[in-house]
């Protein structure tokens, strides 16, 4: 068995089951959110596709990948926003590195 | 209609066998056409090129073509029913004998003659003047460029088309097609190239117009965004990359009532190389003809019998009508 699996994406909705008040809600927010607005509808893909990186959701990588594609990107701009959300992701994590410096500092003569 | 919401949204189950005309009656809606304006002529299927997502299998090797006994059929019914507009299409026309022959004659009908030029045929022997051609009748070019990058216009239409479409572009461009205030039209096509809709027509028409003046210094009037077609050598392509029941789903999900209204095939009747009547080239290259109790033929046609006819339709149709609809003349409705 594998834990992901691709056609679970086709069953999003069956999240709905027990509390279908909460996922109706979710999902209306979740739609208004991808509405053209102050930003394009492609500047919003490359976010979705860039945090889906981040939170490393295959579900969401493939969702947005293809809405990406469908708004008009190219793979250099996609690429460039993976490489956004890897760099800022690193980023956080080397800037922890203080907090190692911190605490050795602390104990340290 | 947005065709860019990720497909998290909870939607209908789709199953594979889904039909077009029970879709459209689950709306109230039912496709027939309204009056015929527009002759699409299928001069054949010959081409110097072979995209990989051609609806026509057109190719090199191709040998249907329309002889010049069924050119003058055609010219006799746009003579006698005054037929504004004619479209035409092949493979690339221009490769057709009676081609030089068949757009003086409609224009001189009054006809506005759009022409689906591959820009790439410029470069076969003995049309290098075609630029000079079209501008001398006036005619209106309509021509596929997938993307203004090489990697992914190569990937769709074959090695080096490109450069060469560039090429033909400048050379378009120098006669006065596109230019800001010319009444010489030219329309670029954008297919997408892979298995996904066409993102907006707007939004990358700005992108085109971006990119082409900025990197080559090319313009041109308007992008018209057409879906790829679930048949033929799109549909192989589909079948053995794995793309097939996802494509289709998408299509399905992404059905619009609101295109119906503009279909292509309410306004056009199409002729394929031998005389035979379709609802659309689509249909033309699936042998789906028109209603049977309609003329079948370019010989027997009449105007008034085709106004108000049943479209035949099939799963494909579904096509034309996700998100924004998809016509010979883009998008169908706009954001």
């Amino acid at each position: 068995m594998t834990y992901y699996e691709e056609d679970d994406l086709q069953r999003f909705a069956e999240i709905g089951k027990h509390r279908p008040d909460l996922f109706e809600k979710f999902m209306t927010w979740y739609q208004a959110c991808q509405e053209e607005g102050a930003l394009s509808r492609r500047e919003k893909a490359l976010i979705g596709l860039a945090v889906a990186h981040a939170l490393q959701c295959p579900y969401c990588i493939d969702a947005f990948s293809q809405s990406c594609l469908e708004a008009g990107s190219n793979m250099e701009q996609m690429t460039e926003a993976i490489h956004m959300a890897s760099a800022i992701r690193g980023g956080a994590a080397l800037i922890h590195g203080l907090q190692s410096h911190n605490s050795v500092n602390r104990v340290s003569m | 209609m947005s065709t860019v919401l990720p497909v998290i949204q909870p939607g209908p189950q789709v199953n594979g066998g889904i039909d077009f005309d029970e879709k459209l009656a689950a709306y109230g809606l039912e496709l027939r056409a309204s009056s015929v304006d527009t002759l699409q002529i299928n001069v054949g299927k010959l081409c110097n090129q072979a995209c990989k997502h051609c609806h026509v299998d057109a190719g090199p090797s191709r040998t249907e073509i329309m002889t010049s006994e069924t050119v003058e059929q055609v010219l006799a019914a746009i003579r006698r029913f005054k037929i504004p507009i004619v479209d035409i299409t092949g493979g690339a026309p221009e490769l057709n004998p009676s081609f030089r022959y068949l757009v003086p004659e409609c224009r001189s009908l009054g006809c506005h003659v759009i022409v689906r030029h591959n820009l790439t045929v410029m470069f076969q022997p003995g049309q290098d003047d075609l630029p000079q051609f079209f501008r001398e009748y006036k005619i209106e070019v309509v021509s596929s460029l997938p993307y203004f990058l090489q990697q992914q216009t190569d990937a769709q239409r074959g090695r080096g088309v490109f450069e060469k479409s560039i090429e033909a572009l400048h050379r378009l461009n120098a006669v006065g097609y596109g230019v800001e205030n010319s009444e010489l039209i030219l329309n670029l096509v954008y297919n997408p190239v892979g298995a996904f809709l066409p993102p907006t027509q707007q939004s990358i028409e700005a992108d085109f117009k971006r990119e082409l003046m900025h990197r080559y210094g090319i313009c041109f009037n308007r992008l018209f965004t057409i879906t790829n077609m679930p048949i033929r050598r799109f549909l192989d392509y589909l079948r053995r990359s794995g793309n097939e029941e996802r494509y289709m789903r998408k299509l399905i999900e992404a059905f619009n009532p609101a295109t119906v209204d503009g279909l292509m095939c309410r306004n056009l009747v199409s002729v394929d190389w031998t005389g035979r009547l379709y609802d659309c080239d689509f249909n033309q290259m699936l042998d789906l003809g028109v209603a049977r109790e309609l003329p079948q033929t370019i010989a027997d046609f009449n105007p008034e019998k085709f106004a108000g006819r049943r479209v035949m339709t099939g799963s494909h149709c579904f096509g034309c009508t996700a998100g924004a609809g998809s016509s010979c003349g883009g998008a169908v409705t706009i954001e």
